[in-house]
């Protein structure tokens, strides 16, 4: 399904109602961007853009392209055959069912088994400290249970060809091997990140300022050695989590 | 004339998404008429008359607030007639979900609010089911999967309906609201409800304040579901 897609956004106005400074960026299947900019400055509508695959019907009057055509109106709604998986900035469920009846449902939306549910809730359990199970209420979800929970759902449920991710370092859980989980093969993958690490793992990033799209940066070497030293910075401070979590000293663990 | 008529539950947004698609219909060369409906306070119409429509406010008061639309739609109709429209944007009140005040010609449009939780399509009766469009909002406050999960339900409860994700603040779903509405038809004399409405009147709408069975006459229904006739 993901053969070297490629996903193209024309650029449209920012909040000001001005050409936005970049007009065009395609990405294809394989690839991880990053979006960066501070608080309001529209990351998120750009995402929502995507997710909707906006066709100059949005306030931004952007146009997101799938190999270079205009997509079908059914593959903007139905979720049969929806593009796009997204991982928004929600940490909480509201819908008042049970975990293995919510999967079961979204599977069925999805055109995808009902089998996938339980498969689905063991995935969950390997990003996320505290394990949920398939009887839990959603309602009852701690923040990073449901972000868990929403990952793997991306990963077995959804699974896009697009995958959208807002702001995965709030969540409470292992973020590269979630971010690893929601890649998967050839997909298009598109990160908003004020992490250093997840912004820098990614070869293109692009700045947004004034709701507008204002530049796009290519990852300097510099900056790929830096990551990759941020990475085993990180590692560190995962395992010494992991042994306070544990109720152990740090430097005496066995 | 065209007839959309929005219902929906409380503070589901439907006089945003009437508002954004009151704008649409304008960019199209349309000339709306608004009317809305609320039962005993709104103050909606300070905010409907900044679009620069026409605009009408109508409280039901101690009348059911969809029955008390269901008669007025031929003054409505009229109204807007007078002011010029070729488009009648009708917001309603409809409060206890046992009816909805939809005609055969009007568009219907249902506006749902997806963080009242994927049981409401179920909850919520014909006002849904027998809608030709479900607006559904405030997604963005949910997950995709929540979303999703909405729609499924929101189909199963009405397999015919067009599901649409809207959002009242940044027009959303306007566009492919507007898309209906301009090749929906025109209102024809002798128009009829899809629905019946609830058919019994009880001794409360009478008057009646006292608690007591005894008291209460017509056609009572009992909490095992039996249904009795009492009176003469």
């Amino acid at each position: 399904m993901s053969e070297r897609m490629t996903l193209t956004i024309k650029g449209g106005i920012d909040k000001s109602g001005i050409d936005e400074p970049v007009r065009s960026i395609t990405v294809e299947g394989g690839e991880i961007v990053g979006i960066v900019g501070p608080t309001g400055s529209g990351k998120s509508t750009l995402i929502s853009d995507i997710e909707q695959l906006a066709q100059l019907d949005t306030p931004s009057h952007r146009m997101v392209l799938i190999n270079g055509e205009r997509p079908e109106w059914s593959v903007r709604t139905d979720p049969r055959r929806k593009l796009v998986a997204q991982l928004s900035q929600s940490m909480h469920f509201l819908a008042d069912m049970d975990v293995g009846e919510f999967l079961k449902m979204h599977a069925k939306s999805r055109g995808k088994p009902a089998s996938l549910a339980p498969e689905t809730v063991d995935l969950a359990n390997t990003l996320c400290g505290e394990p949920l199970s398939v009887d839990d209420h959603l309602t009852t979800l701690s923040g990073g249970q449901s972000r868990a929970l929403m990952t793997a759902d991306i990963a077995l449920i959804s699974d896009s060809p697009i995958v959208l991710i807002d702001e995965i370092e709030n969540a409470g859980i292992r973020k590269q091997e979630a971010l690893h989980l929601l890649s998967g093969e050839g997909k298009i993958v598109i990160v908003v990140t004020h992490d250093p690490i997840l912004a820098l793992l990614t070869a293109r990033r692009v700045a947004m300022s004034n709701g507008g799209m204002s530049k796009i940066i290519e990852r300097s070497e510099r900056e790929r050695t830096m990551c990759s030293r941020l990475a085993e910075v990180d590692n560190m401070l995962i395992s010494l989590r992991e042994v306070i979590r544990n109720g152990h000293m740090v430097g005496e663990q066995p | 004339m065209k007839y959309v008529v929005f219902a929906g539950t409380p503070g589901s947004g439907k006089t945003s998404v009437l508002m954004s698609l009151a704008k649409t219909m304008q960019e199209r060369g349309f000339r709306p008429s608004i009317v809305k409906i609320d039962c005993l306070w709104t103050e909606d119409d300070k905010r409907l008359l900044r679009l620069g429509l026409p605009v009408r406010v109508a409280l039901s008061k101690d009348m059911c607030p969809d029955h008390f639309a269901i008669y007025n739609i031929e003054e409505m109709i009229a109204w807007a007639g007078q002011e010029d429209s070729d488009l009648l944007l009708n917001e309603t009140a409809g409060l206890c979900l046992r009816c909805a005040p939809f005609t055969e010609s009007c568009l219907a449009v249902c506006v749902i609010d997806v963080t009242s939780g994927p049981n409401t399509p179920l909850k919520v009766g014909p006002l849904l089911t027998s809608a030709d469009v479900v607006m559904m909002t405030k997604g963005d406050m949910v997950s995709q999967a929540e979303r999703e999960v909405f729609r499924e339900r929101v189909l199963e409860a009405n397999p015919t309906c067009q599901a649409i994700e809207a959002n009242g603040l940044t027009g959303k779903g306007s566009t492919e609201l507007a898309d209906i509405v301009t090749r929906w038809g025109h209102v024809t004399k002798g128009m009829r409800l899809r629905n019946n409405p609830p058919f019994s009147i009880c001794t409360l709408c009478a008057g009646e304040t006292r608690v007591e069975k005894e008291h209460h006459r017509g056609i009572l229904r009992h909490m095992d579901s039996f249904v009795e006739y009492q009176g003469e």
